[in-house]
């Protein structure tokens, strides 16, 4: 197997405070192969972001990244200075934000602020940087782009300034697209556009995806695997099929029974009873614990490693228990 | 004088924007004014108590409206009216209205702590005083699954999800009686979100609360909605009661968008946008304006446009509506 695009292993950030330090990631490990569109899901609050920032070199003060690694093409990039990580960044990884105004200029017109990106990583000229602008523009369907292309952010719907922020990130042809909750202010039908100009430039090019999104048709019709986060932790990981219809953890499986249905109305949603831990009372033992259906006294003060069968492992006693038991 | 449970009242409400280029270009390209028509002629009752809700495609004039609603924008054209609230003493009073924005982190100021935040309405509306405002505040947090103790923290140090939530414990705060929510759940998890949800059902039900409701995931607005709006271009082109309109859309543009809801049972990986020309709200096809992407449009249709009407409670803008 070629080596991933991107490999994250054991990564852990800190955030230090008065209070002490919380430890917002723990232990993340993701790998990323070309072609390849990783979903990224799990309760608010548990890390996703995060994770994309640290990735991306954009974790500030007083967060920090405090153990692991970070792999792109075989290059190390976690540690490199402010000016070689933005090169990276702007050219190496595409970044979708969560918050999409915070990527765009309010000042500036929307074709510039396009033209520029593609003119400085891509040494075009002027003139087919904006044909390439143009492009970017009708391929995430902004509508009449010769007309729209000279207007400014807030003349654009907020589903429009999203798209315009994914024609931003795939501006420079990155190898990796970090999309953190990229289709979320977007009607099905758009969606299916972005998600099809995603898996189209996958499979053309062979970029390698992280797609953080909470939507789980979404991730059911786009990702290839799955990886589940709680506090901080990733829990489960495997291919999205499975994770989605045969999820392990406990966790998934409440997440994957509160999807409201379509078919009919119901009463109320189902939720998986509680919270999830603040990063300030990460409970001992497995972080799910307290909510969980199914512990055992074991899970009060042990805390489970991802287990299972290579491609679709599990952090749950009962599943490494299992997993034993299989293999004896 | 709107009917009597009637709290808001939009007839025939257009907004348009002058898009033109500078003078000089237009001078030099010989090209006329440009006027996008965000929402052009749109009228709706919504009856206090109850949620109406508006669905569409990306564009199609959504947050336009929900900022006509509110005051945020002015109308081109037609009225917005409202109806009446009880106050505390049962007596009527003009409605009080709150919005909660689709960009959930622009509205939180990154300066003040979330107890500033969600304080504020209650210190302007004067709807506690003293030691009751820091209750009040650490009460709406855990309502919207945060805890008392992060109203010392500030809007950065939160995830996307609790911002938004951040931006709904304020929305409750004023205790509106007309609560306008732009996508106020998009960036919700399914369990939060369902909590969320939850609670805004809980709250409409105990004081009578009126919500507009704009949102992409229809399962929500399932969920969610007694009437339902659905928009294309600037116009509403069906509606009605939300479960009439869930069960039995008419409209081709309708049809379309509840059958292409992405599923987990069956998930569609092939999955096709809607094909043909993107609408262009500044340069209206002239009859329908879904003519150019519907499979049963006639020369009627590329004509003449259909006005809302129908059968029983559903009104459908359709020359062939069956
Ligand atoms: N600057 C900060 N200071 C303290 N805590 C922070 C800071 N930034 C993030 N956190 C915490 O780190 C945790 C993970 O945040 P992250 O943004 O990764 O969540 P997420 O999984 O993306 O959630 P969502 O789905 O809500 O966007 C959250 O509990 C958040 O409060
Ligand atoms: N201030 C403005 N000036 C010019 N055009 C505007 C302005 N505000 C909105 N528009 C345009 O009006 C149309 C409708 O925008 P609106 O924000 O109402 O859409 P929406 O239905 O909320 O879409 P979304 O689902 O993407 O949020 C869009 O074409 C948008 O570009
Ligand atoms: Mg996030
Ligand atoms: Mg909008």
């Amino acid at each position: 197997m070629s080596s991933p695009v991107l490999a994250v292993d054991g990564l852990s950030v800190t955030f230090e405070t008065r209070r002490g330090p919380l430890h917002a990631l723990r232990d993340v490990s993701l790998s990323i192969a070309a072609g390849e569109i990783l979903g990224v899901v799990g309760e608010s609050g548990a890390g996703k972001s995060l994770t994309g920032t640290a990735v991306i070199g954009l974790i500030e003060p007083p967060g920090r990244i405090v153990g692991g690694s970070v792999t792109l093409r075989g290059r190390r990039i976690d540690g490199l200075d402010v000016k070689a990580m933005r090169e990276v960044r702007g050219r190496e990884i595409g970044v979708v934000f969560q918050d999409p105004l915070t990527s765009l200029n309010p000042l500036l017109r929307v074709g510039n602020q396009l033209e520029e990106t593609i003119r400085t990583h891509l040494g075009l000229s002027r003139g087919a940087a904006r044909q390439r602008a143009l492009g970017l523009l009708a391929e995430v369907g902004i509508p009449a782009p010769a007309e729209r292309i000279d207007h400014y952010p807030h003349q654009f719907s907020g589903g429009m300034r999203q798209r315009v922020v994914i024609a931003l990130a795939l501006a420079a042809d990155p190898v990796l697209l970090i999309a953190d909750e990229p289709t979320t202010a977007l009607d099905v039908s758009i969606q299916a556009q972005i998600t099809g100009l995603i898996k189209r430039l996958c499979r053309e090019r062979g970029m390698a995806v992280m797609l953080v999104t909470h939507d789980m048709g979404v991730i059911a019709e786009t990702a290839d695997r799955v990886a589940v986060m709680y506090a901080g932790r990733v829990v489960e990981e495997g291919p999205v099929d499975a994770v989605i219809h045969r999820a392990r953890h406990p966790y998934s499986r409440g997440l994957m029974g509160s999807i409201p249905s379509m078919r009919r109305r119901m009463d109320a949603l189902s939720q998986i009873d509680g919270a999830m831990p603040r990063l300030d009372a990460i409970p001992q033992g497995c972080a799910f614990h307290p909510r969980c259906p199914v512990r055992v006294e074991a899970c009060h003060h042990e805390r489970p490693d991802l287990a299972g069968p290579p491609g679709h492992r599990a952090a749950c006693l009962l599943v490494a228990a299992e997993a034993a038991h299989a293999g004896a | 004088m709107p009917a009597p449970d009637t709290i808001l009242e939009a007839r025939d409400v257009s907004c348009h924007f002058d898009v033109s280029p500078p003078w000089l270009t237009r001078v030099v390209e010989r090209r006329g004014r440009r006027i996008l028509k965000a929402v052009d002629g749109v009228s709706f009752r919504v009856r206090r108590g109850t949620t109406f809700s508006i669905v569409g495609e990306s564009g199609c004039g959504k947050s336009t409206l929900a900022r006509l609603v509110v005051g945020l924008v002015q109308p081109t054209a037609g009225t917005i009216a409202f109806g009446t609230a009880p106050d505390a003493q049962g007596k009527p009073r003009t409605p009080r209205l709150q919005m909660i924005f689709q960009d959930p982190y622009a509205s939180l100021n990154p300066r003040w702590t979330v107890e500033d935040i969600v304080a504020e309405p209650l210190h302007e509306l004067k709807l506690r005083q003293g030691a009751a405002i820091s209750a009040r505040v650490g009460e709406l947090l855990s309502l919207v699954g945060l805890a008392r103790t992060d109203a010392s923290r500030y809007p950065h140090e939160f995830s996307g999800g609790q911002r938004q939530r951040i931006s709904i414990a304020r929305a409750l705060a004023t205790e509106a009686d007309l609560l306008v929510c732009d996508e106020p759940t998009s960036a919700l998890d399914v369990s939060v979100q369902a909590q969320v949800l939850n609670l805004m059902r809980g709250l409409q039900a105990e004081l009578a609360l009126t919500y507009v409701f704009i949102s992409h995931n229809l399962a929500v607005v399932r969920h969610m909605s007694d009437d339902l709006a659905v928009m294309y271009l600037g116009r509403f082109v069906e509606t009605g009661p939300a479960e009439g309109v869930f069960e039995g859309a008419r409209h081709p543009y309708s049809r379309l968008l509840l059958d292409t809801i992405p599923d987990i049972e069956s998930p569609n990986r092939e999955r096709a946008p809607l094909t043909g020309e993107v609408p262009n709200p500044i340069n209206r096809p002239r009859g329908c304006a879904f003519a150019p992407r519907c499979s049963l449009a006639t020369d009627l249709c590329r004509s003449e446009r259909p006005e809302l009407g129908g059968r029983g409670d559903v009104a459908v803008a359709c020359h062939h509506a069956a």
